[in-house]
């Protein structure tokens, strides 16, 4: 069984899956128009990815290794149906806002990559570990960029006004083309940090 | 049932609704197969073929077994299955019967299971309750959509290239800023067609 703090610290740090794997992609620039919004959709993709990762280490003596695919999609598929009921039920505001992004989260390549390339092949634990250090990861990468696209675009921080009301709105930032353009600026950044720390 | 406008369905879904630029649907091959125009063509045409395939079925397994059954609410689960079905028989079929097209298309075809844009086209013909054959052309409209947005995207690619970038900028980071431009262009599109 490996370090948990270890496990963890590697999914949020050394292999972040926005900035360093670049995994994920869909609903990392479509729900990232606001923080809460960003955050949100972390939660619930962590939820998933820890219940997921669980269950299919716990499976992973029993699944033939030719249908692996579909039942790892199977699992994940009812977990996701469960994330959605809940949030209907208990977050109606924020199931509106995420709306056709949460039940595609069956399809983000975050969940089904560490399911074939950890969960398949590590214990129960360590895969429990390794789901919590990815979503942290992946929540908090969503939303550090909720924050900045929330902040410029409307003025804003978790909803609450920070900037002056007679502020100059940058609009563009909460519309798509904003979402690629932070994305791609906050990796420019870390980029030259690295560099910087390796030259 | 719903039916709009054909015709205005299918330039919406290439053009105002565009799947990856405005939607963000299907965003990690649009990145990950993009460095050359003739890998992003096999992959749009890949695309094409399979959403227009996946949103005929899903709409029967939708309104002939979900809904009489009445477990509505197991339809992600379904649809994930057929289309993961879907993708592998198509596979199977080319190889067979067109191994010259199975491959041109190689890698692409089994990634477009984990494509959102397939499931994603599924689930919005659900929700906007639409007939038969609009479900088909919205697919239809949605692929082609996304075909011209990577094939565009690789001819981009291919030029920056060439070009003297930030070493910071390198990789990732350009192709994201050249993405944000496209984003920008497609946005002129907007308002053009309100369905």
């Amino acid at each position: 069984m490996g370090n948990p703090l270890k496990i963890i610290k590697n999914g949020i740090i050394d292999e972040n899956p926005t900035f360093i794997q670049v995994i994920g992609m869909c609903p990392t620039l479509a729900v990232t128009s606001s923080a809460i919004n960003g955050v949100g959709m972390g939660v619930s993709t962590a939820a998933v990815l820890i219940c997921a990762n669980v269950a299919i280490a716990l499976l992973r003596k029993i699944i033939p290794d030719k249908v692996r695919i579909p039942a790892f999609v199977v699992v994940i598929a009812s977990f996701v149906t469960i994330v959605q009921f809940l949030l209907q039920a208990y977050m109606p505001a924020l199931n509106d806002a995420l709306g056709l992004y949460i039940p595609l989260i069956v399809v983000n390549c975050l969940i089904l990559g560490r399911a074939e390339a950890y969960a398949s092949k590590n214990s129960a634990i360590d895969s429990f570990f390794d789901g919590i250090g990815m979503g942290l990861g992946f929540t908090i990468a969503l939303g550090v960029l909720g924050l900045v696209r929330e902040f410029i675009g409307s003025g804003t921080a978790f909803g609450m006004q920070i900037l002056p009301e007679a502020f100059p709105q940058t609009l563009i930032f909460i519309m798509a083309p904003g979402a690629f353009l932070t994305l791609g600026f906050l990796m420019a950044l870390l980029n030259h940090f690295k560099n910087k720390k390796s030259a | 049932m719903v039916q709009p406008n054909l015709i205005m369905l299918v330039l919406a879904a290439i053009f105002v609704n565009n799947y990856i630029l405005s939607q963000f649907l299907g965003i990690c091959p649009f990145f990950g197969v993009s460095k050359k125009v003739e890998t992003a063509a096999g992959m749009g045409a890949a695309v094409i073929f399979v959403m227009s395939l996946a949103a005929a079925i899903t709409y029967f397994v939708y309104n002939l077994i979900l809904v009489p059954l009445e477990i509505k609410y197991l339809y992600n689960i379904a649809f994930i299955l057929v289309i993961a079905a879907l993708v592998q028989l198509v596979e199977m079929f080319l190889k067979k019967s067109s191994p010259s097209l199975y491959q041109a298309l190689g890698v692409y075809l089994p990634l477009i299971t984990t494509n959102c844009a397939v499931l994603g086209v599924a689930v919005v013909n659900m929700q906007r309750n639409y007939t038969f054959i609009a479900s088909v052309l919205n697919g239809f409209g949605g692929a082609v959509g996304f075909a011209l947005a990577i094939i565009l995207f690789a001819g981009i690619r291919e030029r920056i290239e060439f070009n003297n970038i930030p070493k910071a900028f390198l990789g990732f980071p350009i192709a994201l800023v050249a993405a944000t431009l496209m984003s920008i262009a497609f946005l002129g599109f907007q308002g053009l067609i309100t369905l």
